[in-house]
């Protein structure tokens, strides 16, 4: 195909866009690789051909373009040329910025596990928060899902079995902070970026028995329960039959905990799910998995609740967790079991087991690799020698 | 603790409590938090709620000065009665106390705002 002037620039594309008459700019934009100011000054004066009348102007254009150059989504593995290329008219900003508005570096109260603000941003999206719902996280931790859920307008409920976490009297989390501050706490967090008026409450509760009055309906439900990896997956209980405790321990008593499997989490979150949202609305929530052993079909499900999202975070080689969007499209409740598939999934004993695997692998492989090392060194030695 | 939290809660929890609810409130600090007003919020929280259990749970605080006693069937109009709705749902806040189990009198205490549900698991088992 031959290539004409009207191929390279389309005239009715562009006289749709430039006018003679106003001032406009050239943004350069790089997706997964980074260029300095210079080689981006570079790109921009490559556009020279292009027949655009108006005047430059940096600072207040009238007209916007933005050119952005693609290279793909893995960061370990930026090819050399560009694998797309956009250009257009600007017409409005993403909500992108939100993710370093939102970064737990700056955050003042944060756990172990706080979900990074990328994800959660992404979470409340999936569950279509908008302005005035009702959200509440049943494992709520530090809170990090409800930042976000309150920036689009939610108005939120948590609640979490560890009471040490709510009261932020857990051990910091950050490098280098030996106390937490005083403010920490989840409705600090919701002050800190100024959404301190839609925090309703958070309560210290057991997710596995009843709180929350029979007919109230929620507008999300996001959560990231605990996977009994890095936070304990715990119900209150007792192994001992017969356990009395006295009337003066039952002042500030710190009750004892048993596992609380995650089959049994998902299919109770799932069963609260059906209960207490609204037809039409989102429970978002992460399931760990051993990447090998998935089965679309085995994911936790509910006649009430049908899956509409399903995407794969890559946490090592063997494991993976999904993010799960489940629409509610029923309010006709069964009198559900328990899942029957989540009776074999026990992911800390499969977590721990292809942990063992691997860190037995990572030896040889070390052992290995110090002999080879050996034994070049000796004929290396050798061959000195025999000069 | 906010009163619209009180309203949705239950002992339900506790062995042999069949309703557990409302949980009465024993307060010994409450505190008046500022809250941004947001007629359209409180309008759509409204049908969600008990208002008999709110009004009587402000009433038992102290708090339910010219909150009417139902709600009238244009309440949507009233921004008078949205904005003193949106006071005791979300300004009054419990900070030290208890909360009461109607049945079996079980206290669950609030600390810091924070009211603390646990069970002992003695009461599980």
């Amino acid at each position: 195909m031959e290539i004409s002037e009207s191929h390279i620039c389309p005239s009715e594309l562009l006289d749709a866009v430039s006018d003679p008459n106003k001032s406009f700019k050239v943004e350069v934009e790089t997706f997964c690789k980074h260029f300095t100011m210079k080689q981006k000054v570079e790109k921009i004066e490559n556009f020279s051909y292009l027949p655009l009348g108006g005047a430059v102007n940096l600072n207040k254009p009238d007209v916007t373009f933005s050119y952005i150059e693609f290279y793909g989504v893995d960061p370990n593995n930026v090819p050399q040329q560009p694998c797309d290329l956009f250009f257009g008219k600007w017409i409005a900003d993403g909500q992108r910025d939100l993710i370093k508005v939102h970064t737990l570096k700056k955050r003042e109260f944060i756990g172990n596990t706080s979900m990074d603000a990328q994800l959660s941003i992404i979470m409340a999206n999936q569950a279509q928060i908008a302005p005035g719902d009702v959200v509440l996280d049943p494992f709520v931790g530090s809170g990090s899902l409800l930042v976000s859920a309150a920036h689009f307008g939610g108005y939120i409920w948590g609640a979490d079995i560890d009471f040490m976490m709510l009261h932020a009297r857990t051990r910091p989390t950050r490098v280098g902070q030996k106390v937490r501050n005083k403010e920490e706490s989840i409705r600090g967090n919701l002050r800190q970026y100024g959404i301190g008026s839609q925090y309703l409450d958070v309560l210290v509760s057991d997710f596995s028995l009843p709180l929350w009055r029979q007919d109230i309906k929620f507008d999300a439900l996001i959560t990231d329960p605990p996977y009994g990896v890095r936070e304990p997956a715990e119900k209150i209980g007792i192994e001992r039959d017969n356990y009395t405790l006295s009337a003066q321990h039952l002042d500030n008593h710190i009750p004892s905990k048993v596992e609380y499997g995650l089959p049994h989490i998902y299919s109770d979150l799932l069963n609260f799910a059906a209960q207490h949202l609204s037809i039409g609305r989102r429970l978002v929530c992460w399931y760990p998995l051993v990447r090998d052993e998935y089965l679309e079909e085995q994911l936790p499900s509910h006649p009430c609740m049908q899956l509409v999202g399903n995407s794969e975070q890559v946490l090592s080689k063997m494991t993976a967790r999904r993010l799960l969007t489940y629409q509610k499209i029923s309010d006709d409740i069964p009198n559900m079991p328990h899942d029957p598939h989540g009776a074999a999934h026990n992911f800390r004993d499969k977590y721990f087991a292809v942990g063992e695997i691997s860190r037995r692998e990572k030896k040889e492989r070390r052992a290995e690799e110090i002999a080879k090392t050996a034994s070049y060194l000796k004929a290396k030695r050798e061959e000195c020698n025999k000069e | 603790m906010k009163l619209i939290t009180h309203n949705m809660l239950t002992s339900k929890c506790l062995k042999g409590v069949v309703t557990g609810y409302p949980l009465s409130i024993n307060a010994t600090n409450i505190n008046i938090t500022e809250v941004d007003y947001n007629p359209e919020f409180i309008t759509r929280i409204i049908p969600k709620l008990d208002w008999e259990v709110l009004w009587r749970a402000a009433d038992s605080i102290g708090h339910s000065d010219g909150l009417p006693q139902t709600i009238e069937p244009k309440f949507e109009e009233n921004n008078e009665f949205l904005k003193k709705a949106h006071r005791v749902l979300l300004e009054v806040d419990i900070e030290e106390g208890n909360l009461v189990c109607p049945e079996s009198g079980r206290r669950f205490p609030i600390s810091k705002g924070i009211p603390n549900m646990l069970l002992t698991e003695a009461e599980v088992q």
